[in-house]
């Protein structure tokens, strides 16, 4: 299946893009599974294990353990600061 | 009126205020102004960057607003949030509410600013001595969100 993934503000600068395409292999059912993925790919990626990473699935808050379908649009970014 | 809205231009409050009063049955409008401080603990702010989630954004506030209104008999909501680069003293949020009597305008303004600072995806970036960086969440806000829950 193939997914969009959208990276926001620390993670976003630390990873040094904002976004990504990314086709995806059976084994990854949940966003848990993703991020784990995303981890193996080397040292600058351990941003996104962070104990308070928030996510989304098609632009509305979820838990890693949330299922991943095709063409689904995720995004993982730090606590929001705004207001 | 229920509206909110993102957007990185200023916004004007008198004439956001008078725009809610639409009807004579409203008794009670409250109003919530964020502004931009000069001085956090780590030093003095030169200026703000903020960033959000175009798209999520809006979905968020909408939501949000839709949840005041099932909780509260409210008669308008309006919410307005910037982004971008701001300066010390600038207005980053509005938010106001009506309702034939203040404890649900307050309270629904109260709850909204809260829910807010802890759902909607937007991130604040200070810079202080010329140098970048990112706000942390306060557990103190998290604390808020969850006394309506």
């Amino acid at each position: 299946m193939s997914i969009h993934i959208l990276y926001f503000a620390r993670y976003r600068e630390a990873l040094g893009q904002s976004q990504e395409n990314l086709e995806l292999n059976v084994d990854i059912h949940t966003l848990a599974d993703l991020r784990q993925v995303l981890l193996s790919r080397g040292e600058a990626w351990q941003v996104l294990n962070d104990p308070r990473l928030c996510c989304s699935r098609n632009q509305t808050l979820c838990q890693l353990d949330q299922p991943i379908s095709d063409q689904d649009e995720i995004a993982f970014f730090p606590m929001v600061t705004g207001g | 009126m229920m509206t909110s809205q993102i957007q990185q231009a200023a916004f004007d409050v008198g004439q956001r205020m008078q725009a809610m009063h639409t009807n004579h049955d409203i008794g009670a409008i409250v109003s919530f102004v964020g502004h931009v401080r000069s001085h956090c603990a780590d030093g003095q702010i030169d200026e703000l960057f903020l960033e959000h989630y175009a798209g999520m954004t809006e979905a968020s506030l909408a939501q949000i607003e839709a949840t005041a209104r099932s909780k509260w008999p409210l008669l308008g909501v309006d919410i307005v949030h910037r982004y971008g680069a701001l300066k010390p003293g600038d207005a980053i949020v509005f938010v106001a509410v009506a309702s034939a009597h203040r404890q649900a305008a307050f309270d629904a303004a109260n709850f909204i600013m809260d829910i807010l600072k802890t759902q909607a995806p937007f991130w604040k970036r200070e810079k202080r001595n010329g140098q970048a960086h990112w706000v942390e969440s306060r557990d103190s806000d998290l604390t808020a969100a969850q006394r309506w829950s």
